[in-house]
């Protein structure tokens, strides 16, 4: 990490020179003011140089170049990553499809909103948009790093491509829904290298107030010049200036942009692209997640947990039934029921379909209608499996009875959260007996727990979101342990939900994939589409998933979180500084005038020169010293707000009273070993 | 018994009388304030002035009223001085123009500079009409626009923060004449003068020829100290037996001034729905005032220059604790009072009243004036380290975003700015040099003494500097009007854009505002903003002085 760092910063040194241009830094006041002040200490040591006005003077300008050096090191990072991007945006050629059905050759960069483009095995999509026709198998690795092919198909919530990557197999037509030079790429290689930043409104905020402190310090220090002179001893200005740069919070002025360059980089980092700093931002504000049941705090499929055996049968033989009955279930729930009849009930393999098949056996497949599937075997006998009223029935039609224990575990299971399906048979030429009920369960994914607890210790909400019924939805909800549930839930309830609590004051996350997520996604705070999702969801939304998982929306909280922090701590430590340089510069300034003074001069220091130069010295170097602060982020945990800040508070800024104490003392016993001071 | 006891002893007594008066002070501000009814001479006066009490106010419509008003009492102000002559009980008394422009600013900004002697300058009318009057209402400005922040915060989705009309009518008459006319009568039986008599001519003892005046002192003196103001009507101010005769006077003196900025912490609280917000702004008044205390005792014992504490220019019937005590809470009130002179203080008992002022007023500052700057320096704290916990700050479920920090930042510039600029010319031009009764050290800090009481609208003078003269009086004036209504429209801009958002829920995510740490960070703020800012005047000034 660190040895890295330095080559990083070693690279971005020419462009840190570059930035010394002061049209560059009339975004920065507080180092705009620091490169005046170097420039105006750099004409006085020409007229008469000395040792100490042209240290000083060396030293001012190593403080702006610091600070450049900080945000070239944070793009740099962005630029290395968008260099990899922008070799996948390589000039494609697009067979544009005609209103005829002819094709023609056209630039991928003359491709229109709404063009039709016929792409197959082996070529490169040449921007983003929908498949319209056709299903291909995808290499997205360009864009995502995973390797694995996704499969891309017209119509349904698969139907978006990007620009950028390849089709593996098949021929697919693709309607462009990107205006050239505004395609998925370009917008990440915009992003990551800080090309289109805009200042987020607490940056902007922050940056109102230490543009205020700077006019203050500005304001103290031109004080202090009519003062002294009143006093009788005028101050040389490479003194007041040396005094302006040690007040005014060069720190934080230095390291903000790249603190915010660094936050939009740690989500790049995690295959999460935001679209603007603000979402970024507004992610550590959120204090509610609404967060999909399936896929995010559940495995997605039910699973078989139990077999349940009622009227005196035998589990074993249910398990065998259970078994049996669905060899040819091929949907996750049948699979599962296999897998747990197998592992632990101990039912022999009991051959498969296929010898199954040839033995005369019929497969009935589950159907929507008949809501059950099963087999009938070619002695007669027969085995159903299916929802419990669907099977009860058939039971009833074929002249089974139906044992009176049943009732009581299908409430049972269902009131758990569960799904029953009930399993019968019927001998050959008998009536159907019904043997128990399979416990199909959601299982939910482990540790999400202690993940919900973290979140409501840092005072956030969680609602799962779900299609299932109540029951089933609390009962997950309460073995998630998420805070709240949103059951049966359609796109519209899930609307009316982020409504609901954003008008109560709250700012909501989600994540979406479907088109029909869209205008929630936009709806809320922070919406995270996911990469697998349509491109109307991926528009909606201010953040993409490259990964699509859903679990990230904790992690995107935290990295908000920790934006805020680092900017809110070096913000603490910078004017905390200040008390100790106040003690190192200004005893040192007056002391000639009242000698007197020396009294408070509690640091010291081996003479007034070398105090001051040692607190300019210190000041550049803090923000060298901080930029693998600035740029990793202070370290987020998931505390409460108050413990949080006794923390933050503590370190930085009693830290920062007390660190430049020790730091300026040992630089000033190196520096009053220069000759000539 | 032993400074340190007396002192403790006393200051415990005003804590005591204080922590009594400020609940049932404070609901009785807040129930005002949030009243539905008018009282029948409420709906009088806005019947003659015109005024629909139930039309509330836009902030720029009340920060465009409280101009308004302020401008018309500059100008009457400055018309009655400059007429006196032609009314009755004015004994031929008048001023310069220059005079006149400055006492005009310095009465309606609640400020009490007075560079006129007291006894010279106005007669009876012109106190009585003029002086006593915006002694009133200046004050009933500052807590008009300290309720109005206070309802930013306390409403959601408003566009509307009151109506400046009612307020200003209601803080006069339900809570500043009352509580005036109760303290003048305390005056009164402790032996303050209350008469329109001419100055009476007497031969003492000694065969000397002394001019005893007369006047109504007590009515005057009253709302002088409960109003946060300060001008005296004797040059002496309460240093002079008349205005207040002896040490029970004097505890009523620190009293009044303390009642209502010690009171309005609790009327926020209530205001605001969260009694705890009240007690930590009570805490954070009371630290910073406790302190200064102790220090001004301190300075002026254990750090003075004579064995037995610096006597010099105190009244020997109020003594160096009870002289320290008052210096220590009417510069930290925005109250010009005096009852020793400041300009005799030690070295380093001139520097902690400075300090105290360089506060900002927010120990526990002025009526008004001591709320809304201490709940501004809220909001650059919770700015600080609001974003240290990892969210947007927010003060009460309000958002402190980019409108919020800008005005809050703006506020906290007007007064340095004012004082670094007004002091860096003060030193350097002859004539307010020249001003000066010392020399050194000692004439720097009575010049940023006097800058420094004009900005922060305190009106406490240093003494030592001849201020009545054009110079002088214009520099002064125009620090008083920028520092009193600059931060007035910032604070009613942030009032503004805080009642228009709505709240966001408190959750175990978001900053506590009433725990003890943050009460030691908005000490912190308080301490660091104003240290940082006048550490080098300080040290050219007071400290200087005090090392060589």
């Amino acid at each position: 990490m660190t040895s890295s760092l330095v080559r990083t910063g070693w690279q971005a040194l020419p462009a840190a020179f570059a930035k010394l241009d002061p049209r560059h830094l009339w975004r920065s006041p507080v180092i705009l003011v620091v490169w005046v002040g170097s420039a105006l200490t750099t004409f006085l040591s020409v007229l008469e140089p000395t040792v100490f006005s042209v240290s000083v003077t060396i030293w001012l300008w190593a403080t702006v170049l610091f600070a450049n050096l900080a945000e070239a090191v944070a793009e740099g990072r962005g630029k290395a990553q968008a260099e990899t991007l922008r070799r996948t945006r390589t000039e494609t050629t697009a067979r544009r499809l005609l209103a005829d059905g002819s094709e023609e050759d056209v630039r991928g960069t003359e491709l229109l909103l709404g063009d039709l483009v016929v792409v197959e095995a082996g070529q490169v999509i040449p921007g983003d948009g929908d498949v319209v026709e056709g299903v291909a198998t995808v290499d997205e690795s360009a864009i995502t790093g995973e390797s694995a092919p996704v499969v891309r198909e017209s119509g349904g919530d698969r139907c978006a491509v990007t620009g950028g990557t390849t089709v593996l197999s098949d021929r697919i037509v693709v309607r462009v829904t990107s205006r050239p030079g505004e395609t998925f790429i370009d917008r990440m290689i915009a992003l990551v290298e800080g090309a289109s930043r805009q200042k987020t409104p607490n940056e902007v905020a922050l940056s109102i107030l230490l543009t205020t402190l700077t006019i203050i310090f500005v304001l103290a220090v031109s004080a202090v010049q009519p003062m002294a002179v009143y006093s009788g001893g005028r101050l040389s200005l490479v003194v007041l200036v040396a005094l302006l740069v040690c007040l005014i919070p060069t720190t934080i002025g230095a390291l903000l942009s790249a603190i915010g360059i660094a936050g939009m980089d740690r989500l790049v980092q995690r295959n999460v692209l935001a679209m603007s700093g603000r979402a970024v931002e507004a992610a550590g504000d959120v204090s509610t997640l609404l967060l999909d049941k399936t896929g995010t705090i559940t495995f997605g499929n039910r699973r078989a947990s139990a077999f349940v055996a009622v009227g005196g049968t035998d589990r074993a033989e249910l398990a065998a039934m259970a078994h049996l009955s669905s060899l040819a279930d091929e949907t996750p729930e049948g699979r599962s029921v296999v897998e747990f009849a197998r592992e632990e009930e101990g039912v022999a393999d009991g051959g498969d379909v296929v010898t199954l098949g040839r033995s005369g056996a019929t497969f009935v497949p589950f159907s929507a209608t008949t809501r059950m599937s099963g087999v009938d075997l070619a002695d007669g006998s027969r085995v159903r499996k299916g929802a419990a009223d669907a099977v009860l029935g058939w039971t009833r039609a074929e002249g089974g009875e139906v044992p009176g224990d049943l009732e009581v575990h299908v409430a049972g299971i269902s009131a758990s959260g569960g799904t029953p399906l009930v399993v019968a048979a019927a001998d050959p030429g008998a009536s159907p007996t019904v043997l128990g009920v399979i416990h199909l369960k959601d299982v939910v994914k482990p540790g999400m727990r202690e993940r919900f607890d973290q979140l409501r210790a840092m005072g956030i909400r969680t609602v799962m979101i779900t299609g299932d019924n109540p029951l089933t939805a609390k009962a997950i909800a309460d073995e998630a342990g998420v805070d709240d549930y949103l059951a049966e839930a359609t796109p519209e309830d899930k609307m009316a939900l982020i409504r609901q609590e954003q008008e109560g004051g709250r700012l909501v996350a989600m994540t979406g994939d479907g088109t029909n997520d869209a205008p929630a996604l936009a709806q809320a705070d922070v919406g995270v589409a996911m990469n697998t999702g349509t491109s109307a969801a991926k528009e909606a939304g201010n953040m993409v998933d490259l990964d699509s998982d859903p679990t990230k929306l904790i992690d995107i909280v935290a990295i908000g979180k920790q934006l805020l922090i680092t900017r809110g701590a070096l913000t603490t430590f910078s004017i905390a500084n200040d008390v100790a340089k106040y003690f190192a510069i200004v005893p040192a300034m007056f002391v000639g005038i009242f000698p007197g003074l020396g009294a408070v001069d509690v640091m010291r220091l081996s003479s007034p020169e070398s105090a001051m130069l040692s607190a300019v010295i210190f000041n550049a170097l803090v923000i060298v010293a901080l930029i693998p602060l600035a740029l990793r982020g202070v370290r987020y945990r998931p505390l409460s707000a108050s413990r949080l800040l006794r923390r933050n508070l503590l370190v930085y800024g009693l830290g920062g009273i007390v660190a430049p104490f020790v730091g300026i003392k040992a630089i000033d016993l190196l520096v009053s070993l220069l000759p000539g001071l | 018994m032993g400074t340190a006891l007396q002192t403790a002893t006393a200051v415990l007594l005003v804590a005591a009388i204080l922590a009594a008066l400020h609940v049932p002070l404070g609901s009785w501000i807040a129930h005002t304030f949030t009243d539905e009814a008018d009282w029948r001479v409420e709906r009088l006066l806005y019947r003659v002035v015109g005024v629909d009490p139930r039309a509330e106010q836009r902030w720029t419509g009340y920060a465009g009223s409280v101009l308004a008003f302020s401008a018309v009492g500059i100008l009457g102000l400055f018309g009655l001085i400059l007429v006196q002559g032609l009314l009755p009980w004015s004994f031929g008394r008048s001023m310069d123009w220059h005079t006149v422009l400055n006492t005009a600013v310095s009465f309606v900004t609640n400020t009490n500079w007075q560079s006129y002697a007291g006894e010279a300058g106005t007669g009876h009318t012109v106190q009585l009409l003029g002086l006593t009057v915006q002694n009133v209402v200046s004050a009933a400005v500052g807590l008009a626009v300290a309720i109005a922040l206070v309802r930013g915060l306390a409403r959601e989705g408003a566009g509307r923060i009151g109506n400046f009309w009612v307020d200003l009518v209601r803080g006069t008459v339900r809570v500043i004449l009352p509580l005036a006319a109760v303290a003048a009568i305390l005056l009164l039986l402790g032996g303050v003068i209350q008469n329109l008599a001419r100055p009476h001519v007497v031969e003492t003892l000694g065969g000397a020829r002394q001019v005893i005046q007369g006047g109504p002192v007590a009515s005057q003196e009253a709302v002088k100290l409960l109003g946060t103001n300060g001008g005296g009507f004797f040059n002496a101010n309460s240093a002079h037996p008349f205005e207040n005769p002896g040490p029970w006077t004097n505890l009523l003196q620190v009293v009044l001034v303390l009642a209502i900025p010690f009171s309005l912490p609790h009327a926020y609280g209530r205001m605001v729905g969260d009694r705890r917000q009240g007690v930590v702004a009570v805490d954070v008044m009371g630290t910073l005032l406790a302190a200064s205390m102790a220090l001004a005792v301190w300075a002026e014992t254990a750090a003075a220059s004579s064995p037995l504490g610096s006597m010099e220019g105190k009244e020997q019937r109020f003594g160096i604790v009870w002289s320290s005590l008052f210096g220590a809470a009417t510069t930290g009130t925005s109250t010009g009072a005096v009852n020793a002179m400041h300009d005799s203080l030690s070295p380093l008992g001139g520097g902690v009243v400075l300090l105290n002022m360089m506060l900002g007023e927010v120990s526990p500052g002025g009526v008004g004036t001591g709320l809304y700057s201490y709940l501004v320096l809220v909001v650059i704290a919770v700015f600080l380290a609001g974003l240290m916990v990892g969210r947007t700050p927010e003060l009460l479920g309000k958002t402190i975003g980019r409108a919020e920090v800008t005005s809050a930042a703006l506020v906290t510039l007007t007064m340095p700015a004012l004082v670094l600029l007004g002091t860096g010319l003060a030193v350097s031009v002859p004539v307010s040099v020249g001003a000066r009764l010392n020399d050194g050290p000692h004439g720097l800090s009575e010049l940023l003494y006097a800058v420094t009481s004009a900005a922060n609208n305190n009106g406490s003078a240093f003494a030592g500097l001849s201020a009545d003269q054009p110079f002088l009086n214009l520099l002064l004036a125009a620090c008083m009007l920028l520092g009193r209504l600059v931060p007035i429209v910032l604070v009613l801009r942030l009032a503004g854009s805080l009642a228009a958002q709505g709240r966001r829920p408190v959750t175990a995510g978001t900053m506590p505002t009433a725990t003890p740490l943050f009460t030691v960070l908005v000490l912190g703020t308080v301490l660091i903003v104003a240290g940082l800012t006048f550490f080098p005047s300080l040290v050219l000034g007071p400290l200087a002085e005090a090392l060589s």
